[in-house]
């Protein structure tokens, strides 16, 4: 087991370093000028270069790199341009309301999808069956910022359970905090739990069709008590797969559902950062998520060997 | 009364009939051996017994179990008694147990289940019957998963399941026909005494009519869904009064016609060489700095084939037979030693180089279902051989060897327009046949060629076999560990175990009087109709 761990966390940081160089490159080509940008259009020519000389954007790309990725491994992302403060300030903001909302939609859509996935499964080809699919497939359909209007209308604006938006900070208590996520939360755990839904259902259905199933049934247990104890637990791979990709796009894909409530979220940083060339906010940004995604693929690969013991290497 | 009784049991599946009026009775402590071809509907009768049925079947008529009526009883009467009065043991013991959990967890399950036992009561018991089945704790834990185990240890939990809460019925549906010749022994002695022990009734489901001879006090002959005929074990199929039983049984010991054997031959120059093979595969790490030992499949072998010759390779599985095939057939590389074929050393060759090699030896799988693209047509999937040639045919001449290898096999040649799917198993496998012999091999490996079929087809395809031999001069490697097909079609046998070549020399000579233990272990092993009813009808006196 360690020595899974070990090469896991290997390839992870490898991971790291190309996606670092990828990030960084691609930065490097694009057009803007961070000096410019921090001056202003009317700036002196004399003033942007010595800004440019302070800020090393004049050393060869490679002592850049170098300098970023060593700053980087050190927990230091450099200094916003425009909010001139330090970028990982900006990101523990941010992440204080990108990861718990995050969180909360992720156990939210698994709440939801997998009761559902197992019914739908469980009375294959009945009319709930068709009713539960047929709702999930809507889910899929139905755009999550136009869900989040109608979640504002009937529980903000008419019922007053929740706010309507912003966030008040988890300096003014945690309740309140959470009750500002709980309608984006419920936007984005919709189409998530509904797409989940959809392969939990479809896992167990072939699952259903194995041999072993077949098995338990002669063992005289009823279909329900086979579905619980046999096949869910052999079904949860490919829904822990789904699960790992909704959480990486729960984090920073949330943008549009952020504006609607207005969220100061990871989604509207990096996407601000993007239109005012602050490009080493956007690096960081880019970096941590990079970073989540090898941690929760490796989290997702520890799951696959706790589901299924043919997964587990040997120490 | 009768333990099992079932009277004109109907069964159809969207309307299609799948049984058509079956009668069978059980007593307590008989074995009752259901005979028959796939789709006779002899599995569906087991499933029927169990309330386990597809959705969509609808069964009517009278079955009824230990006085209560199967067709009647709710679902939670069923529960109470499958696994409880009524176990069953499946064909593929490979995917029978569930991979996530422990076998000690399966076989207590059913006992909780049923008895309500708490976890430890539980477990001693599983311990129990698994130590039963073979299973002593010492070497096989309860905590052991199936992919621990091999096929034959794994069919010993699914029965220690099945015979757990030692029920009144027991149905086995073909248990041993995933497993070889000396498995499928122990298997089968392992069900016969729990049955004595136990006073089980056992409805044993299998296509072998030598398993039955042996194991059955009375038979039952299935074809299409309908009885053909039942009866006392040893008057039945020594008698054969019923035309299907007396072809079931003549097909099922069918030996081709072989005119000349190739022995004369023996002065020519060898076809195929195989030198002081060996072949190594890596071992489990130990640790991360440590290597395993490497596991030796092959074991310094030495042989060779003359042209026009056909020979079986026998033992039991894991004995390295198929990976010495796929050596052979230049799919993989020997450790060392040496493999020539038409006088050249295949090894150390490239793709390109093994071309003319390649096109002269062709290989037959086990499994006509799985070995072609569904999605291809018969023209397409015989002509794949053709690429091998050093120039390619034109559209015309390529239907025309298509239309010619079909005409070989028995088929029409209109049967190249056709998919895979609209064929029978037989025919299938003369499709394979055909794009086997598509370039004019001198050598087809068949691997297994005739495990999959039933008996009557599987004669054909023998036949099929014996006669290319003789008009084409195709020299064969039968790999099988079914003595009854080396018996049938092979002049000479060679005797795998371990990855040692043990025996070798004339099919008769050794399969009538085998020298080694390995030898003898398969030929004692093997299932023979004969045998089994001579030794009924002497203890009948």
């Amino acid at each position: 087991m360690t020595a899974f761990l070990l090469k896991r966390l290997l390839i992870g940081l490898a991971t790291l370093l190309v996606a670092s160089m990828v990030v960084f490159g691609v930065m490097e080509v694009l057009p803007g000028d961070p000096a410019l940008l921090m001056l202003g259009m009317n700036a002196s020519p004399d003033a942007l270069e010595s800004l440019r000389q302070q800020m090393g954007l004049n050393d060869p790309v490679v002592i850049r790199y170098v300098h970023w990725i060593g700053g980087l491994a050190i927990g230091d992302f450099g200094r916003s341009y425009t909010y001139s403060s330090p970028v990982i300030e900006l990101i523990g903001e941010r992440a204080a309301v990108s990861l718990p909302l995050a969180i909360m939609s992720l156990v939210l859509s698994t709440v939801i999808a997998i009761p559902v996935g197992l019914y739908s499964a469980s009375r294959r080809g009945r009319l709930s069956d068709t009713l539960a699919m047929g709702t999930a497939q809507v889910g899929v359909a139905i755009p999550n910022f136009w869900f989040a209007l109608l979640l504002i209308y009937v529980f903000a604006v008419w019922l007053r359970l929740v706010p309507a938006g912003g966030f008040p900070g988890w300096g003014a208590g945690i309740w309140p905090g959470i009750k500002s996520l709980i309608l984006p939360a419920v936007a984005l755990a919709l189409p998530q739990a509904a797409i989940l839904a959809r392969v939990t259902r479809s896992a167990l259905l072939e699952v259903l069709g194995e041999d072993y199933i077949r098995t338990a049934r002669a063992k005289g247990m009823p279909r329900s008590a086979v579905l619980w104890r046999h096949a869910l637990r052999n079904a949860m791979i490919p829904v822990l797969t789904i699960l790992g990709l909704q959480f990486a796009f729960l984090l920073a894909g949330t943008i549009i559902i952020e504006n609607v409530f207005y969220l100061p979220g990871l989604g509207r940083l990096i996407f601000q950062a993007i239109t005012q060339r602050d490009l080493i906010v956007v690096e960081g940004v880019v970096m941590l998520l990079v970073a989540t995604v090898v941690v929760v693929n490796l989290l997702v690969d520890l799951a696959y060997a706790l589901v299924d013991p043919r997964l587990r290497v040997r120490t | 009364m009768s333990l099992l009784e079932i009277e004109k049991l109907k069964l159809d599946i969207g309307g299609t009939p799948i049984l058509k009026g079956i009668d069978l009775a059980i007593e307590k402590g008989q074995v009752m051996g259901l005979v028959g071809e796939s789709g006779s509907g002899k599995s569906m009768t087991a499933l029927a017994i169990m309330r386990l049925m597809p959705h969509a079947a609808r069964a009517s008529g009278r079955l009824t179990f230990d006085g209560i009526d199967i067709l009647a009883s709710t679902e939670e009467a069923m529960c109470r008694l499958r696994g409880d009065d009524i176990g069953m043991v499946f064909q593929e013991p490979m995917t029978a147990l569930n991979p996530v959990k422990t076998i000690g967890e399966q076989v207590a399950e059913g006992i909780r289940w049923h008895t309500g036992a708490n976890r430890a009561d539980a477990e001693a018991r599983a311990r129990q019957i698994l130590d039963r089945v073979g299973l002593p704790e010492a070497k096989f834990p309860l905590s052991r998963y199936p992919h621990e185990l091999s096929g034959g240890q794994r069919q010993r939990v699914v029965i220690a399941i099945a015979c757990a809460l030692k029920p009144k019925l027991l149905i086995a549906d073909e248990p041993t026909t995933a497993l070889d010749v000396v498995l499928q022994k122990q298997i089968l002695e392992l069900l016969k005494d729990l049955v004595d022990e136990q006073k089980m009734g056992l409805l044993l489901i299998s296509h072998d009519l030598a398993v039955v001879a042996d194991m059955a006090d009375r038979v039952t002959i299935m074809r299409h869904g309908e009885v053909m005929e039942d009866g006392e074990t040893a008057r039945t199929l020594s008698e054969q009064v019923h035309p299907y039983t007396r072809q079931l049984a003549q097909a099922s010991m069918h030996v081709p016609d072989r005119p000349h054997t190739t022995a004369a031959s023996s002065t020519a120059e060898n076809l195929l060489e195989i030198r002081n093979v060996s072949r190594d595969y890596p071992g489990r790490r130990v640790s991360l700095f440590k290597k395993g030992e490497p596991f030796r499949a092959v074991n310094d072998v030495s042989f060779s084939l003359k042209p026009g010759q056909s020979v079986a390779l026998v033992g039991r599985s894991g004995c390295g037979k198929s990976t010495l095939a796929r050596m052979i057939l230049a799919l993989d590389h020997p450790t060392s030693g040496d493999i020539r074929f038409m006088g050249e050393s295949l090894l150390g060759k490239d793709e390109t180089a093994l071309r003319p090699f390649r096109r002269n030896m062709q290989v037959v799988f086990q499994d006509p279902y799985g070995s072609f693209n569904p999605r291809h047509k018969v023209e397409r999937l015989v002509s794949e051989p053709l690429h091998l040639l050093d120039e390619t045919p034109t559209p015309a001449a390529r239907r025309e060897m298509v239309a010619a290898a079909l005409h070989e096999v028995g088929l029409k040649p209109s049967d190249m327009e056709k998919y895979p799917h609209e064929f029978s198993g037989g025919q299938r496998q003369r499709i394979s046949i055909a794009r086997a012999i598509i370039t004019r091999p001198k050598l087809i490996v068949a691997d297994e060629p005739v495990s999959a079929l039933d008996v009557s087809i599987r004669a054909q395809v023998l036949d099929l076999f014996a006669d290319l031999n003789q008009r084409l001069g195709v020299a064969y490697l039968f790999i099988t560990h079914d003595l009854t097909v080396a018996r049938a079609i092979t002049d000479e046998v060679m005797v795998m175990h371990d990855g040692i070549m043990v025996e070798e020399g004339g099919t008769a000579d050794i399969l009538d009087h085998p020298k080694s233990d390995a030898a003898k272990a398969l030929v004692d092993a093997a299932p023979d109709l004969h045998r089994a009813i001579a030794r009924r009808l002497q203890e009948q006196g």
